[in-house]
């Protein structure tokens, strides 16, 4: 054992009841000391097993994991780790300095250590003017903060931080990596599990795992190295691109494409051997890496765009928002919003944690009544609607929402007659969606225990059944994985391409590469609108010549909240 | 013809989703059984294993024979004596006696010279119900010793008043008679509410509910969706409990059970109109579960099960007319025990009717709204 590495892992194994692989699959691996350490893998790949074995919480089947030369069966683990779940257990109804205090209790600190490291927390958070806030209503970034500082009052030698940064804006989670990143300076050893890949980017180690495997273990840039001379960006058109998406995810010679505004940006298998016009090469990601160390993304032809059908050509804008105001009380959640979507568009509704994007969303699926303005879908307006104007709309919401005590094929069932699909038309409906989306081997299965994926898969299937015109999803890929979300991506290009209108909301950047139009919604005005493009040209300066589309967010945001 | 498939389709769906779950399979059965079974045991307003005090401080024949005849009386299983007087009080306090004797010294002086001789009863006001029944029968067990001390010295008091009394439906006053009908309405009513009362909230909380808003179904469906599902098990539920009660418990049963599966009908409409109507208005699941219980203590201290709704204050006595199960207590009583006429059950039906159709539409309307 070197002195420079924190944790130690050696041949770990872990066997959950009732299932016959192993959550973890002899897993050997040293981690560093006093650096930020990103644990990075698809869902389901064995991260939060990982984590809770190295706090302690769990014990592993076979082999042994040491933490600071404490093994994890001894309970004097739990003096020098911290643990952060992805749900941190903040007390909603207590106030922030009332959830601090007691964490600090819980910690048995003495009094007088306890006000300065309160009092250092709140520095370090800068959640200090928040102080008599109740944990319940911060925002989702805040939270985390909060939750940090929490677990970092019994000053932990190393932390562990499960997801913390899925459902926080892009702000606050610039803000939660530099925290963390001073933690490490000082020399505490922090895990980091995460599913955004830029993060991971940033650490400097990276353990990626894969059912239960360790695949990778050693500095982000080795990996992405191996990609050297194979990423490139391809210029097209706005109106060509999703096509030309479509062609080189077909190619057998593509390990993955993206959209990026009116380019796509695309890794190969292997190296180009000689120059390509339009093709201009590119420094790889460590996304581009984890896609290509797991086999590469799926074909570009969603089997959806087969078998749906193509909708009639409508003229008039499919979606309509005239003047949306909400009032909450004195608070505005939504000023003053317009906006039109037209047929086989993809509009995204972009802002963080709390700006009203929900709210918007909320007015125009008809689940909220505006305080002033009208929302039109599809013609209608969906408060007054009759039912045949609702069933031409398609709903999937942020969490899933499915029945998880039904089975799949009973969510089916259920969704079908929800919509009135009868007889030989429905039974043919269902079956098409088993197949297009491959639940076959989990019809019995309960929705509530499928991998997070398939939820997904069955979610869209439930929410696209009725072959909806117009298709709102609310935060579809919020702690998706970035395999599942292209997959995700690819059945909505495809239905794009048939004509289906889509509305969406997301704080997550790389989705709204994807869509036609953004609005930018902070505090509940729209702040900014246009093609990613257009946004991104907006702060571009001499200094960020090439600003990604989270420069952008950012820099707009900011320049607001300094108005 | 859209509409009964949407409404099959959430009907469907409410039934498998109690039935997949293998907890909530046995909260449908288990506690209700259960509970009939124990409690109809356990609540009995009968006084019996009466422990009593006795401070005779007279030593003649008239008091040892008054004692005796106590002793001999089935209810007072533990009679004991006070050796001084400090016991009377502190057996009192510390419940080690509901009621004590006291027996002055000159007691069989005065009775031997045909002179009225006072007894002492101190009785537990704590528990005064209890405490007046003891005194009963004290005063029961002193009457007829007067009565025979007078006929031994050689007077015969002609009796003018002489109480004879018979009681009609229920004969032996078997307590069971009384609590096993009274329990099946009130465990009928605990799980029309419980599972309503988290049916929509649940929804809420999953994220379901925004799913059926957005929907083709509208509100009235989704209420009926909710609603018939709850009543079948509901009826189904009662329907056992009452087959319990005719079977294991033998309760008489003289009425017309026609009328009876009519007003439960619509007594149990009520109770799922009050839980869905909670569940409307709550916004997860526990406080869905805090509302249901805030209903469910008044209604069952307000009903009449434990004290007669007449010795209310007047003032009080029309809130009871709010509560479903005060009306279904008069007919479940009345058809099991006395075969009460239609027009009788009709009187304690339309409230309940009313209620229902309150608190239904109130739910509907909730749903309707939307979240504001």
């Amino acid at each position: 054992m070197t002195l420079k590495s924190a944790i130690h892992l050696t041949n770990v194994s872990k066997t959950f009841k009732g299932m016959t692989e192993p959550a973890l699959n002899k897993v050997t691996a040293s981690l560093e000391k006093g650096i930020i350490i990103g644990l990075v893998g698809p869902d389901g790949a064995g991260k939060t097993t990982l984590m809770r074995l190295m706090t302690g919480l769990l014990l592993p089947t076979t082999g042994h994991i040491t933490v600071l030369g404490i093994r994890t069966d001894s309970p004097r683990i739990h003096d020098i780790a911290g643990y952060m779940p992805q749900k941190f257990g903040l007390y909603e109804d207590l106030t922030v300095i009332e959830n601090l205090t007691l964490y600090a209790d819980l910690a048995q600190l003495e009094e007088k250590a306890k006000e300065e490291t309160i009092d250092r927390m709140f520095t370090f958070t800068a959640l200090r003017p928040f102080k008599n806030r109740l944990a319940g209503k911060l925002s989702g970034g805040m939270k985390q903060k909060l939750g940090l500082a929490c677990a970092l009052l019994s000053q932990p030698q190393v932390l562990f931080l499960d997801e913390p940064s899925v459902g926080v804006d892009p702000v606050s989670r610039r803000e939660l990596w530099k925290m963390v990143q001073e933690l490490a300076d000082k020399g505490m050893t922090i895990v980091w599990a995460t599913s955004y890949l830029d993060e991971a980017d940033k650490c400097h180690q990276v353990l990626l795992l894969n059912e239960g495997k360790l695949l990778f273990n050693g500095p982000p840039q080795t990996l992405t190295d191996t990609l050297k001379g194979r990423v490139f960006r391809v210029k097209t058109t706005f109106e060509e691109r999703r096509k030309l998406l479509r062609a080189l995810l077909n190619s057998p010679l593509m390990t993955d494409s993206l959209i990026q505004g009116n380019t796509v940006r695309c890794v190969l298998k292997s190296p180009l051997k000689e120059e390509v016009k339009g093709w201009e090469p590119i420094a790889p990601r460590f996304e581009d890496a984890f896609v290509d160390i797991l086999g590469g993304t799926a074909k570009g032809d969603s089997v959806l765009v087969r078998d749906f059908p193509a909708k009639k050509k409508i003229k008039w804008p499919l979606i309509k928002a005239e003047h949306l105001t909400k009032n909450f009380g004195d608070f505005t959640a939504a000023n003053d919003i317009s906006f039109s979507i037209n047929q086989g568009e993809i509009f995204g509704l972009l802002g963080p944690n709390g700006a009203g994007k929900s709210t918007i969303f909320r007015m125009l699926c008809g689940l909220l009544k505006p305080t002033k303005g009208e929302a039109f879908v599809a013609g209608f307006n969906l408060q007054q609607a009759p039912s045949q104007a609702r069933s031409r709309i398609g709903y999937m919401a942020q969490k899933f929402a499915l029945y998880k005590d039904l089975s799949v094929e009973q969510n089916l069932n259920f969704f079908a007659g929800v919509y009135g699909l009868n007889g030989p038309h429905r039974t043919q409906r269902i079956e098409l969606m088993i197949h297009l989306f491959e639940l076959d081997p989990f019809l019995k299965q309960n929705a509530g225990l499928l991998p997070l994926g398939y939820a997904q898969r069955l979610a869209l299937a439930c929410a696209i059944m009725h072959e909806p015109d117009v298709l709102f999803l609310d935060e579809p890929t919020s702690g998706v994985d970035p395999l599942t979300r292209r997959e995700f991506w690819t059945h909505i290009n495809g239905m794009v391409s048939k004509g289906v209108t889509v509305m969406v909301t997301t704080h997550f950047l790389e989705e709204a590469e994807y869509c036609d139009r953004i609005a930018l919604i902070y505090q509940g005005v729209s702040i900014a609108s246009g093609t990613p493009d257009d946004l991104k040209k907006k702060v571009t300066t001499p200094t960020l010549p090439n600003p990604t589309l989270e420069d952008a967010f950012i820099t707009l945001i900011e320049q607001r909240a300094f108005l | 013809m859209t509409v009964w498939i949407r409404l099959k389709a959430l009907i469907i769906k409410e039934f498998i989703t109690v039935w997949r779950n293998k907890k909530s399979r046995i909260m449908l059965i288990a506690p209700p059984l259960i509970q009939l079974i124990v409690l109809s045991q356990a609540i009995t307003l009968d006084v019996t294993d009466i422990s009593l005090g006795v401070r005779n401080m007279d030593g003649g024949w008239y008091s040892h024979e008054l004692i005796q005849r106590i002793k001999g009386a089935p209810y007072f299983t533990k009679v004991f004596e006070c050796s001084h007087h400090e016991e009377i009080r502190s057996s009192i306090n510390n419940q080690k006696a509901l009621a004590v004797i006291h027996i002055q010294s000159n007691f069989s002086r005065l009775i031997s010279k045909g002179k009225p001789a006072p007894v002492q009863i101190i009785l537990d006001g704590r528990k005064s119900n209890a405490s007046q029944i003891v005194a009963g029968y004290l005063g029961t067990i002193v009457t007829t010793f007067n009565k025979e001390i007078l006929r031994m010295k050689g007077v015969h008091p002609e009796t003018l008043i002489d109480i004879q009394s018979r009681t009609f439906f229920n004969p032996n006053l078997e307590y069971i008679y009384y609590t096993v009908p009274s329990l099946v309405a009130m465990l009928s009513m605990l799980l029309a509410l419980t599972v309503t009362a988290m049916s929509v909230s649940r929804e809420r909380e999953n994220g379901t509910f925004d799913q059926l808003l957005v929907s083709p179904l509208q509100p009235w469906e989704i209420l009926l969706g909710k609603t018939i599902p709850a009543m079948v098990i509901s009826v189904a539920e009662s329907t056992l409990l009452m087959g319990i009660a005719l079977i294991l418990f033998k309760v008489p049963f003289v009425g017309s059970l026609l009328l009876l599966y009519i007003s439960m009908f619509i007594f149990l409409l009520a109770n799922v109109g009050v839980g869905l109507f909670i569940s409307s208005i709550s916004y997860t699941q526990q406080q869905s579960l805090l509302g249901a219980f805030i209903f469910i203590l008044p209604t069952m201290l307000l009903s009449g099960y434990a004290t007669p709704i007449e010795n209310m204050p007047t003032w009080l006595q029309p809130v009871t007319t709010f509560v479903p199960i005060t009306h279904f207590f008069i007919i479940i009583k009345g058809i099991f025990l006395k075969d009460i006429s239609a027009f009788d059950v009709w009187k304690d039906t339309w409230p309940m009717l009313l209620i229902a159709m309150c608190t239904l539409s109130a739910a509907g309307w909730m749903f309707k709204r939307r979240l504001e």
